[in-house]
């Protein structure tokens, strides 16, 4: 082969059109927003209206907490490719010590929650070791959890249920914030006032993004889309707010979740250790030649699930008002469906707290508008196992379609 | 012999979602001939072959097809295989833990009434395996085998199903040298038993040696059809009607200025990771100066990939022992992240497996490698990275509507330069590059070269393992070649010659 000519021979293809990219619109995400809105559509009209009373919305957020707290902690689990069985035992344990922290150490309230949520972490270390740094796979690690920490509940409560606990710790879970500005026609200001300076906060921020994002010349999403969106959200929150206020305010623990999302939120979109997650997921052995301390994110995110776990245990037994050696059964379960109807992949590496979020919340509505129908309890499981199978089946049908394969 | 036509397609377009990869190719095939099909990455040579086997079911392309002068209208890979037509894909599809007789009859099983007979099986397998020249065991797991043999296994397994007409998706491409020409060898065989074969191959002195015609695609197209025999059969008018365009020079011309050392590696040492007591890098010593390309030549487990990844933060083997220097003082790299720190880089020569997060964006897998440099309190700087990737898109020319594509749906030389993107971005003083043309057309294969002579240029340290000898002539100024192990030879780029290369790779070798 001849090599004289000069490199103005250089293959080039032409160059491909300059443009800003639109955002694609993630119809996963949406997909599940507007399933939400489709089941709760259909409850209001087969209950006559009855789904949407000002208790039912309240005993929705105060009766689901736990699932969704779990959801987010597992929502991480599942991405970086593993799973988590124990949380149900996790939260019946820290319940149980929770409480004997209370009634026979004499803690007060805030301390039984650090405590609690210390022993959370301290399991989620005792997990997360094994899994990370012995390398069993974390469905083993945490079948055996889910044995190991029932059994400890049962040793701890042995004398059977604790209950009597502090008021100020059953708040957490079935209290609400005091009515600081009053009320007006039977409704409570501040759940009103939080309401409107969400939806105002949540458009401000939108508007700073896109002014931000305009600046510096990167893509951003077209205005309609952007304003029909967070219009849409924006009236939601309020709604959402006026119904809460009519019945006894803002539920403590709605605060609690609030910051949770938005704390997770950020953790895994903008961290690196929210990248590493998601990496991890992706392709582990990349992750590793990319040099990601793969063990020690692994740990981490065991610990955080404890700590979650923990704060669930806090959460269920507060709202239950007391510890009992059954409680938190089939929460793993629970945590896990909302995990994957919000969208998760079970191969790892795809999903968010958001739709962890959301996905809890569909099996929320479900469980309550059943229970109002007067559903037998053995057609509400029935149902909800249909219900996590065909989501799923819609992502895969939806995938295969866009995937062309 | 009698010369006919034994496979025509005629005029197939296939299109995705108003895409088209296929625009009116024309195919005819002879009866008893090898038939090479050539054409660069995307250019719809695999798709043809979909298209063919019945991947894609009749009615979703347009166009005929005629094999053995009837019309065929295939619906799924279970009817073209009933008519003897079988595709042995790239990536091979054996079970790893099955035996050899038990992938070879896997859906197509020796048994009665659901029952195998084990010795039925294990003994066609072995006639088999005798017919494809592979002296192994019918029991032996897959996972035991090397790529060379699982390609035999895949070859055998065809010829269970009485094959006529036996396609193979880039055979060579994962094999070395010894196990390419065997497998010429076979097909040549097989040619000689009138089995009629479609090759599609990158490597065109293969296609030269084997094809009695070749068939060029470009842009979904058929270009050409070369006899073989003929005047035209020269690898300077195949690469013509396959880029369209003159490529006379294989490599973008370079004028090294090498400066002072930046590595030196002085008895390296590596041990295998399970079988301990083997050394599977065995006292290695080299140098490495600044803005100088280095070559590593070895065959295909010579331990050429091994050295690289131990160096690499031992992110391979145990009891690895020796001394690595940069610019004059030890350095001590325990881990992949420490050995980021110091400067070094490692691009795998298998980027699917250990390069990309395939279901991550282009942005992502640019910043893996130097998400500290984006992220203040771990906190990431979305819009910096952000631009970042974008700027690295329109530098390596990767061709993607955004850095928003998916990874995954790039092709192979697009997807390289992702991973180089990403090792650049990190900022290395010594990259080692572990097959970086590896399953990439010509014209991609000019872009990385031109890269690599880039980031020389800059003044890095660059080592380069490749397969292709003249793929290292070409482009480095020293080469060392890698045996069992050992170094065994350092070349100065005046005196290489695939000659003196392959004497050293296959020094100590009987």
């Amino acid at each position: 082969m001849t090599t004289t000519t000069p490199a103005s021979k250089v293959p080039t293809e032409p160059p491909v059109r300059r443009r800003i990219p639109k955002l694609s619109i993630n119809l996963r995400q949406y997909g599940i927003v507007a399933a939400l809105a489709v089941i709760v559509i259909l409850f209001q009209f087969l209950t006559d209206g009855r789904l949407l009373l000002p208790g039912n919305v309240n005993n929705l957020i105060q009766q689901n907490a736990y699932v969704l707290i779990l959801a987010i902690g597992m929502v991480i689990v599942i991405i970086a490719g593993h799973i988590d069985l124990s949380v149900g035992s996790v939260v019946a344990m820290v319940g149980a010590v929770a409480a004997i922290s209370m009634n026979e150490w004499g803690l007060p309230w805030w301390g039984a929650v650090i405590v609690s949520l210390l022993v959370g972490a301290l399991v989620g270390a005792w997990q997360g070791y094994w899994v990370a740094f012995v390398g069993i796979p974390a469905f083993i690690v945490t079948l055996a959890g889910m044995l190991i920490f029932r059994g400890l509940t049962l040793v701890l409560l042995t004398g059977g249920t604790i209950s009597g606990l502090p008021a100020e710790f059953t708040a957490i879970g079935a209290g609400w914030l005091p009515s600081y500005l009053g009320e007006l026609g039977g409704r409570d200001l501040l759940t009103l006032a939080l309401g409107i300076l969400t939806a105002v906060a949540l458009i401000v921020f939108q508007l700073r993004t896109r002014a931000t994002l305009s600046r510096l010349d990167l893509p951003r999403e077209p205005a309609a889309s952007m304003w029909t969106k967070n219009g849409i959200a924006a009236v939601a929150i309020v709604w959402f707010a006026w119904l809460l206020s009519d019945y006894s305010g803002t539920p403590i623990i709605l605060i609690v979740l609030a910051a949770l999302i938005l704390i997770y939120n950020f953790v895994l979109n903008r961290t690196v250790f929210g990248r590493h997650v998601y990496a991890m997921g992706g392709n582990l052995f990349a992750a590793v030649m990319s040099g990601v301390k793969t063990k020690w994110v692994n740990f981490y995110i065991f610990v955080n699930m404890g700590v979650l776990a923990g704060l669930a245990g806090v959460v269920s037994t507060a709202r239950a008002g007391g510890a009992v050696a059954s409680a938190g059964q089939n929460y793993e379960l629970d945590a896990i469906a909302a995990v994957f109807i919000g969208g998760a992949a079970v191969q790892g590496g795809v999903g968010t707290v958001v739709g962890a979020v959301v996905g809890g919340l569909v099996m929320g509505v479900l469980n309550m508008g059943l229970s109002i129908l007067s559903v037998d309890a053995a057609w509400q499981m029935t149902i909800k196992g249909l219900v996590l199978l065909l989501a799923v089946a819609f992502d895969v049908f939806n995938k295969r379609r866009a995937g062309g394969r | 012999m009698e010369h006919s036509i034994i496979l025509r397609m005629n005029n197939i377009e296939k299109d995705f979602n108003g895409v088209k990869a296929l625009d009116g190719v024309s195919l005819e095939v002879t009866r008893g001939q090898v038939h090479g099909i050539c054409g660069e990455n995307g250019a719809g040579k695999s798709t043809l072959m979909k298209v063919l086997s019945g991947v894609y079911p009749a009615g979703s392309f347009g166009g005929s097809i005629e094999f053995e002068d009837h019309e065929v209208a295939y619906k799924t890979i279970n009817d073209s295989e009933h008519d003897g037509i079988v595709i042995i894909h790239q990536e091979l599809a054996l079970s790893p833990y099955l035996s050899i007789a038990e992938n070879i009859f896997l859906g197509n099983e020796n048994a009665t009434r659901g029952v195998i007979d084990w010795n039925k099986t294990n003994r066609e397998a072995a006639l088999l395996l005798a017919r494809v020249g592979l002296a192994e065991n019918p029991a032996t797991k897959i996972l035991e085998l090397g790529v060379g043999k699982q390609q035999l296994v895949e070859i055998a397994k065809a010829l269970s199903k009485r094959v006529k007409l036996l396609i193979l998706d880039e055979p060579t491409a994962a094999l070395n040298d010894e196990d390419s020409t065997h497998l010429l060898g076979l097909i040549d065989h097989l040619r000689g038993q009138g089995i009629t074969c479609i090759i599609i191959s990158h490597k065109l002195k293969e296609i030269k040696r084997i094809a009695d015609t070749v068939t060029v695609i470009r842009d979904g197209k058929t270009i050409e059809t070369i006899d073989m025999a003929g005047p035209d059969a020269t690898e300077a008018h195949i690469i013509r009607a396959m880029v369209g365009r003159d490529l006379n020079n294989l490599f973008p011309p370079r004028e090294p200025a090498v400066g002072k050392e930046v590595l030196r590696v002085e008895n390296w040492t590596v041990h295998h990771p399970v079988d301990v007591a083997r050394k599977v890098v065995d006292g290695a010593s080299f140098t490495v100066n600044a803005g100088e390309i280095v070559g590593f030549a070895g065959l295909m487990g010579a331990g050429r990939t091994e050295l690289a990844m131990s160096l690499f933060g031992h992110s391979y083997g145990t009891n690895i022992s020796g001394q690595v220097y940069k610019d004059g003082t030890e350095i001590h790299m325990r881990t992949v992240g420490e050995a980021i720190q110091h400067g070094f880089a490692y691009a795998t020569e298998d980027r699917k497996r250990y390069g990309l997060n395939l279901i991550g964006d282009i942005t992502v897998n640019v910043s893996a490698a130097a998400l500290a440099k984006l992220a203040k309190y771990g906190v990431i700087d979305k819009h910096r990275e952000y631009k970042v990737a974008d700027s690295y898109r329109q530098k390596m020319n990767i061709k993607a509507p955004s850095v928003a594509s998916v990874t995954g749906k790039l092709s192979g030389g697009n997807q390289q330069k992702v991973v180089l993107s990403k090792w650049i971005f990190s900022g290395p003083d010594v990259l080692i590059l572990d097959e970086p043309t590896r399953g990439i057309d010509v014209g991609a294969k000019y872009e990385i070269y031109g890269i690599i002579n880039e980031l020389a240029a800059q003044g890095k340290a660059v080592i380069v393992i490749s397969s292709e000898l003249p793929e290292l002539i070409g482009i480095c100024d020293r080469i060392y070649a890698i045996s069992e192990g050992k170094l065994t030879g350092e070349v100065a780029k005046a005196d290489a010659s695939q000659e003196t290369l392959m004497h050293y790779m296959t020094a100590g070798k009987d």
